[in-house]
């Protein structure tokens, strides 16, 4: 896994100094075509990990992206207009993260998108104390939540 | 073609930092202005930083932002949540049209611990030689 991330990152600097332009775009390239090497390489292997992974962070990222522009736009269509839609609370979110890494990257990306906020996390680390702008409905909340960003997240991580 | 794209993406970045600062004066209490402020104000720099990055074409200004955005995306969750905490624990006033409150009573008020259900908090209570709190 790390091995093979640190191989494709030498095939993309070994791209960048051949082709001689130090910009992300042919970065990007060349790290695009050190992962199509590699993955030729290794289809007969059987740790398949690192190909599946890669995929997925950038399927997270699109993700995070898309919610991020559609939550912002639902902000901002609230402070502009003269009548507040908002129904705030405080929601009890149980999380299937368990490592300090986890917790983390969940807690961050939730914090990142607008209108949910963490306000908490208990002692013994099971629990998400959340401040949602939009509340509609608890459990709908919820399952959101746990569908989108958790899931996503722990597939990648895990 | 990349004026165009400059132009588009610092409109938005200033754009989502103005909303802020309009939420920041039109919010009804203080953790929706916190809501408002930190995720706006992130996005709009890092738009700001992201067409910065397009504009100048040496590497060592693009290394740059993206290691400021990097830590902008790693450290403004951080300093929310730490305000949050400190504006409840303090007892900041939630606003009249909140509909839901997980929190109210979970924290120790000595230690500050943050217990994760109701059963653990009247256990406690009762422990403690005092009946379930009526009002949480």
């Amino acid at each position: 896994m790390v091995k093979q991330f640190l191989m494709n990152l030498l095939l993309a600097f070994i791209w960048v100094a051949l082709t001689g332009s130090l910009y992300f775009s042919n970065f990007y390239l060349g790290f695009l075509l050190g992962f199509f090497i590699l993955w030729l390489m290794n289809r007969n292997e059987d740790d398949q990990r690192y190909f599946n992974r890669v995929p997925k962070i950038i399927g997270f990222i699109l993700y995070f992206l898309y919610e991020l522009v559609k939550a912002n736009l639902q902000v901002a269509y609230d402070v502009i207009t003269p009548r507040f839609f908002m129904q705030p609370g405080i929601v009890r979110y149980p999380m299937a993260a368990r490592s300090d890494f986890e917790i983390n990257m969940l807690s961050t990306v939730i914090s990142l998108t607008p209108g949910t906020l963490i306000m908490d996390i208990s002692e013994d680390r099971t629990v998400l104390y959340i401040h949602v702008m939009y509340l509609r409905d608890k459990d709908q909340f919820i399952r959101q939540i746990k569908n989108g960003f958790e899931r996503r997240l722990l597939e990648i991580i895990r | 073609m990349t004026d165009l794209i400059i132009a588009i993406l610092s409109t938005i970045g200033v754009i989502a930092i103005l909303i802020a600062a309009i939420g920041i004066l039109r919010m009804p209490d203080f953790y929706l202005r916190l809501s408002v402020t930190v995720k706006a104000a992130t996005l709009g720099s890092g738009l700001l930083l992201f067409s910065l990055a397009i504009f100048f074409p040496q590497v060592s200004v693009t290394t740059k932002a993206v290691a400021i955005g990097f830590f902008l995306l790693l450290t403004a969750p951080v300093a929310a949540h730490m305000i949050g905490r400190t504006a409840y624990l303090i007892g900041t006033t939630l606003w009249k049209g909140t509909v839901r409150d997980d929190l109210k009573g979970m924290y120790d008020k000595d230690s500050h611990r943050l217990s994760s259900s109701n059963k653990d908090v009247q256990a406690k209570q009762a422990a403690a030689g005092e009946g379930p709190d009526q009002a949480g």
